[in-house]
């Protein structure tokens, strides 16, 4: 019978992502609730190392295919090594980064192993025994709680939802030999093209500015790069921002965009169509500034401010400068 | 070159979710329904390859019959012909099945590379592009905003966080997309009267020999959480005193500053 919670640790440049801190301390509480240990696989070359440190968030035992021809990162190749794995061992439920990466793995995963799986999750639980996924649909309009009938029962976690808690474990080393003939990969990566260093992904940010149909015009944006650059924050936009084309689509925020669940989401100038209300409501605060104090963006907020937005974000830029030194 | 693009019929992005008393499902009712904006990425990548190549555009679709209108979209925005996989005991399909209906389906169907949506944006699963490529034993490219076919290989753009990779795959290949890639084009009036005319084979599990058994399904569907209601912020009604309000409130309230 299948048995243990496992995680698929993602890393990137040689260093183990945040995400998969928050999925080691979610698998260990699973875990401590169910009895079991807890394992992590890690794909990668010269990836043995970071065995110790997953030891630190609660991970019992670490798989590690080392090899590489696993590196850069392709779905064939990882997808290939983590379900040998998974075929060997036979785990009860697998947990897996709603990552870029961990999205693409997950996916190609359920057709490797025949399994379920639910994606971005917002909480994970085990009741009456069984494991349960909860996970946002259209785009946070509404949530879905995810029951499997097959094994692993398999998900997939939001990023910076999850909470990191430090559990020491042995994060015990069992190399294994993932069977992947790098001759008979069928996709390769032949070019990174890096963006500006420093920029934060939407996806990934504790503290988002978003601009919208306000900001009037591409140049509008700057004065939110810099309360973005004061706050540590990654600048969104809405459809209309995009589709206007003053914003790279991967800033997206909305049903047709990215789905966020930042700590902090200041709009700006957005008014609130329910596409992308739908992609950002699931934030922890929200902060509104429009002019029109109809706009629906206010019934979602927990302060509004009905104003200027070119008058309000400058001072609110200088104000945060002031409290954060 | 032979394209298969799969689509799926979706509520459109400003449709109010309404969850049924129950927690069953969603109440279906005054829903708008069109075509996966993803999947319409797909089918207009699909046309500019046959456009270029030439060849067959087979349009691939799982849904209840209202699902022939996004068919008749596709066919309409120049596709060739369509599968209609229609079957009640689908209904609640998970991704393997899904995926399972459609790898039946293609598979007698010529095909060099299949396009799909990265994500239906009702479920939001982002699953059956990968497992669909699983099951049919070919490699699988995700989430691009390029694609360029040269010869037995695609190469295709993809945004990660921070970076894009450009990415070489050989074909035959399942290619999903999004939003960046190209603009749809419109159904013309002729290929709205043409479209009528196309062929589109409807099929059931039985005929496709699939499983309904779903691998994961949502037991429960919940209204989301409401959120408590905000404040104005009015403090001495300058811009310059609302923004300080604020700078205080999230430093000291709220606590995320």
């Amino acid at each position: 019978m299948a048995k243990g919670v496992w995680i698929v640790a993602e890393h990137r440049d040689g260093a183990l992502r945040k995400v998969s801190f928050e999925l080691a301390s979610t698998a260990r509480k699973l875990a401590d609730q169910t009895g079991d240990e807890v394992a992590a696989v890690v794909v990668g070359s010269g990836v043995e190392a970071m065995a110790a440190e997953l030891g630190k968030y609660g991970v019992d035992k670490v798989f590690v295919a080392d090899n590489a021809a696993f590196e850069p990162y392709t779905t064939d190749a990882h997808a290939a090594a983590v379900a040998k794995a998974v075929k060997d061992n036979d785990p009860a439920i697998l947990l897996v980064g709603a990552s870029v990466q961990g999205k693409d793995l997950a996916a190609a995963l359920v057709g490797k192993l025949a399994a379920g799986l639910a994606t971005d999750c917002t909480d994970v639980k085990i009741a009456d025994g069984k494991f349960v996924a909860v996970r946002p649909m259209y785009a946070g309009k509404c949530f879905g709680e995810v029951v499997f009938n097959a094994a692993p029962a398999m998900a997939s976690l939001r990023p910076n939802v999850f909470p990191i808690v430090e559990t020491a474990k042995a994060g015990a080393v069992v190399k294994f030999d993932a069977g992947v003939d790098a001759g008979a990969l069928k996709t390769k990566v032949v070019e990174v093209q890096k963006e500006a260093s420093g920029k934060i992904d939407v996806a990934e940010a504790n503290i988002i500015v978003s601009g919208g149909r306000g900001m009037k015009g591409p140049e509008g944006y700057g004065i939110l790069e810099e309360l973005a650059g004061v706050l540590g924050a990654a600048v969104g936009a809405s459809r209309a921002a995009v589709d206007a084309g003053w914003r790279p689509q991967s800033d997206q925020v909305g049903q047709t965009g990215k789905v966020v669940s930042p700590n902090l989401y200041i709009a700006c100038g957005i008014s609130g169509a329910i596409q992308h209300l739908a992609g950002m409501s699931s934030s922890k605060y929200i902060v509104a500034i429009n002019k029109d104090n109809e706009a629906p963006i206010f019934a979602k907020a927990d302060y509004g401010v009905v104003d200027d937005l070119f008058k309000v974000v400058p001072a609110l830029t200088a104000e945060c400068k002031k409290l954060m030194a | 070159m032979n394209i298969v693009a799969c689509v799926k019929q979706v509520p459109d992005t400003e449709a109010q979710i309404k969850v049924k008393p129950d927690g069953s499902g969603i109440d279906e009712g005054g829903i708008k329904w069109v075509m996966n904006p993803y999947d319409e990425f797909g089918v207009e990548e699909a046309l500019k390859m046959k456009e270029k190549f030439g060849g067959d555009v087979t349009i691939v679709c799982l849904g209840p019959a209202r699902a022939m209108e996004t068919i008749r979209t596709a066919l309409a925005m120049g596709a060739d012909k369509g599968i209609h996989i229609n079957d009640p005991a689908l209904e609640n399909a998970d991704a393997y099945t899904t995926a399972s209906a459609l790898a039946a389906a293609i598979k007698g169907v010529p095909y060099d590379v299949i396009l799909c949506g990265q994500r239906a944006i009702d479920d939001d699963s982002g699953q059956v592009g990968s497992v669909l490529a699983e099951l049919l034993g070919i490699p699988q490219v995700t989430v691009v905003t390029k694609v360029d076919v040269d010869g037995q290989k695609v190469k295709v753009v993809r945004p990660i966080e921070g970076a894009q990779l450009v990415i070489e795959s050989s074909l035959p290949a399942v290619v999903t997309v999004t939003k960046g890639l190209n603009e749809p084009r419109y159904a013309s009036l002729p290929g709205i009267m043409k479209a009528k005319k196309k062929p589109v084979d409807v099929k059931d599990a039985a005929a496709l020999g699939i499983s309904a058994d779903a691998k994961a399904k949502v037991g429960k569907f919940i209204p989301p959480p409401a959120r408590p209601p905000g404040k104005i912020i009015c403090a001495d009604d300058t811009p310059e005193g609302k923004a300080a309000e604020v700078a205080k409130l999230l430093r000291e309230e709220a606590k995320v500053i």
